[in-house]
């Protein structure tokens, strides 16, 4: 099971800004070992965010995001207290869901 | 969730089946993007990867924004970032030439969300990356060159 998600999420001026880090290996599939094996693909392929139940922000990852995906958006509304829900999953089914209060 | 559906996709065959589908008509590209746009990720070229985000010839833009170091010492970790002034955009995606795959990440904003959208990525080699940006329907895209001095996709 993967480490929890850090999620910041600041409103300003009716603006909210979310930060969030992700904790996740992002394996292309192309990398290999020191056997020489090629280490299988393993990646986050679907990721939401959600203010008070209103998605905010789907998004579709590849292999070439990083490791430990980092992503940071801006969504209007949004006030101080209110709940972010960010949910991922990856292509070997796992999947993490983490909120974080507005501040 | 429909388990005939995932494993059709996880047998391998799902990238074409799809395609196909989505060239019958069957299913429009939005339906295809209810799950993950495997047609598009699995893409190999710049101009595969824009027909299969349904994006054909995108026009260049100055009102799209890329935003990345001119330099990446670590490829493994590349910032960039796209924003936009045009208005109601509801798709961002990045793209990156000389990578394996092109596309790298695709965002879908309803709207009340910014077209300002920040990620990081890793780059195989010193290449061009697009920032894509679809506004009231129509595809419009801009470039950066970063130099990459360190690959980031192992081997």
């Amino acid at each position: 099971m993967a480490n929890p998600m850090k999620i910041r999420a600041a409103n300003k001026d009716g603006v909210t800004e979310v930060k969030v880090l992700i904790s996740h290996e992002m394996e292309t599939g192309q990398r290999k070992d020191a056997a020489g094996a090629i280490v299988p693909a393993w990646f986050i392929t679907e990721l939401t965010a959600k203010h008070n139940d209103k998605v905010v922000l789907s998004s579709e990852f590849g292999p070439s995001v990083s490791k430990n995906p980092y992503m940071a958006f801006k969504f209007k509304g949004g006030a101080k207290g209110d709940k972010i829900v960010v949910s991922w999953k990856d292509n070997k089914g796992d999947s993490r869901t983490d909120e974080a209060a507005i501040n | 969730m429909n388990k005939q559906r995932r494993n059709v996709l996880k047998a391998g065959s799902g990238a074409a089946l799809m395609s196909i589908l989505a060239a019958a008509g069957i299913i429009t590209p939005g339906m295809a993007l209810a799950d993950w746009n495997k047609a598009a990720f699995d893409a190999k070229s710049m101009a595969d990867t824009l027909k299969a985000l349904g994006a054909g010839a995108p026009a260049d833009s100055k009102d799209v924004q890329v935003t990345g170091p001119d330099i990446a010492e670590n490829g493994a970790v590349v910032p960039v970032g796209v924003a936009s002034t045009l208005p109601n955009v509801t798709m961002v995606a990045i793209l990156i030439e000389k990578n394996p795959n092109a596309l790298a990440a695709s965002f879908n904003l309803p709207e009340g969300t910014e077209a300002n959208v920040q990620t990081r990525v890793k780059m195989g080699q010193t290449s061009n990356i697009y920032a894509l940006v679809k506004s009231d329907g129509k595809f419009f895209m801009a470039t950066k060159e970063i130099k990459v001095t360190l690959g980031g996709c192992g081997g």
